[in-house]
């Protein structure tokens, strides 16, 4: 990391951007959305992130990503996104029969 | 060995982490975002966790029987051995993070030689300090490069936190309150043989933030013999008087 990386650029507080925050819990496993805070830059997002989110050993790694880089899909293309997947049931693997004894399938 | 000497230079330990502490709790809520409220509130609390360590084994080695409360709430300002450095009053953002990075700076490198004391309790709370203290420092570090090495009125108000608490850094080096003999016995660590590292990673971040040490001459100061600044009375009677208007209260 960059002493003082590059992030969005900072103004007065008010102008401060907002950082996504992602942890991962434990190895083995994947980062996952916490929530978000304000920083003025990519290094002290990470360290603000430290603090907000990991005082009490929630993680062993953290990212931190400009809210504003992350592309979103709409509430209003719910519908047409996700919809169509409801009633194709065959892309659910729920015709198989489960041998027994196979524990992790 | 001088157990009077043992426990006094123990609370002076003690009392830097919680005097400055308690100021740090102080911006819970005043900070320039939330999230600095949050960071400084965990490094008070650090502080305040080593300060709570450090009390209850300055009552074990004194042995009357005073525990942490004891020493933390019934104690008066003159026996409070504390450096003056942190128990002034916070000042603005930048005087609060020069403050920052001259104390935990030196206190990196006292937790670091501590380590290998021959008390072995005070060796344990230097082991798991240390590690804390590297955070405060880096946390100072980054919030002084940028301030001044920021805008024109962010350098000016750095700078001008720099210079008003520089005088009162000298006092972190007083060893008139610590025992010849306790040195001798490796127990505790003579501060003067800290501070030329301390200047040179002081002076680096100085330098990276475009910011100049100031050559005013120290303050006259007497905090390890209990001589304080009118602020530490308030800063007392804020700390002490809940504990003291109901003694043995519990929530």
């Amino acid at each position: 990391m960059s002493e003082v990386s590059t992030g969005p650029t900072s103004g007065s507080r008010r102008d401060w951007p907002l950082w996504e925050v992602f942890v991962r819990s434990r190895r083995g496993l994947s980062h996952v959305h916490v929530g978000s805070l304000h920083a003025p830059d990519a290094a002290m997002a990470l360290r603000n992130a430290r603090d907000v989110y990991t005082r009490r050993q929630e993680g062993v790694s953290l990212w931190v990503v400009p809210a504003a880089a992350i592309t979103a899909s709409s509430p209003d293309e719910k519908d047409s996104f996700f919809e169509p997947a409801a009633d194709k049931i065959y892309r659910h693997p729920t015709f198989y029969e489960v041998p027994e004894g196979v524990e992790h399938l | 060995m001088n157990t009077d000497a043992h426990a006094r230079y123990v609370l002076a330990l003690a009392d830097d982490a919680l005097v400055a502490a308690q100021r740090l709790g102080e911006w819970i809520a005043s900070a320039p975002e939330l999230e600095e409220d949050v960071a400084l509130a965990n490094i008070g609390l650090d502080l305040l966790g080593q300060a709570r360590a450090l009390l209850t084994h300055a009552g074990q080695v004194e042995g009357r029987g005073r525990d942490e409360d004891a020493l933390a709430y019934f104690r008066d300002e003159r026996d409070f051995l504390n450096v003056q450095l942190v128990e002034r009053e916070n000042g603005d953002f930048a005087v609060t993070v020069a403050r920052l990075l001259l104390l935990s700076t030196y206190l990196h490198e006292l937790w670091s030689a501590l380590r290998s004391s021959t008390d072995p309790t005070l060796a344990a709370i230097a082991a798991k300090a240390v590690k804390e203290a590297d955070y405060h420092v880096d946390h100072a570090r980054m919030w002084v490069l940028r301030l001044g090495d920021g805008t024109e009125e962010s350098h000016r108000r750095m700078q001008a936190g720099l210079d008003a608490e520089w005088p009162y850094s000298d006092e972190l080096f007083d060893d008139s309150h610590i025992d010849p003999a306790l040195v001798e016995a490796g127990v505790a660590v003579d501060p003067a043989l800290l501070r030329e590292a301390w200047r040179m990673r002081v002076a680096a971040v100085a330098s990276e933030a475009t910011l100049a040490l100031t050559d005013v001459p120290p303050a006259v100061t007497g905090g390890r013999r209990g001589v304080h600044t009118e602020q530490m009375g308030y800063l007392l009677a804020e700390m002490q008087h809940l504990a003291r208007s109901h003694p043995g209260a519990t929530w």
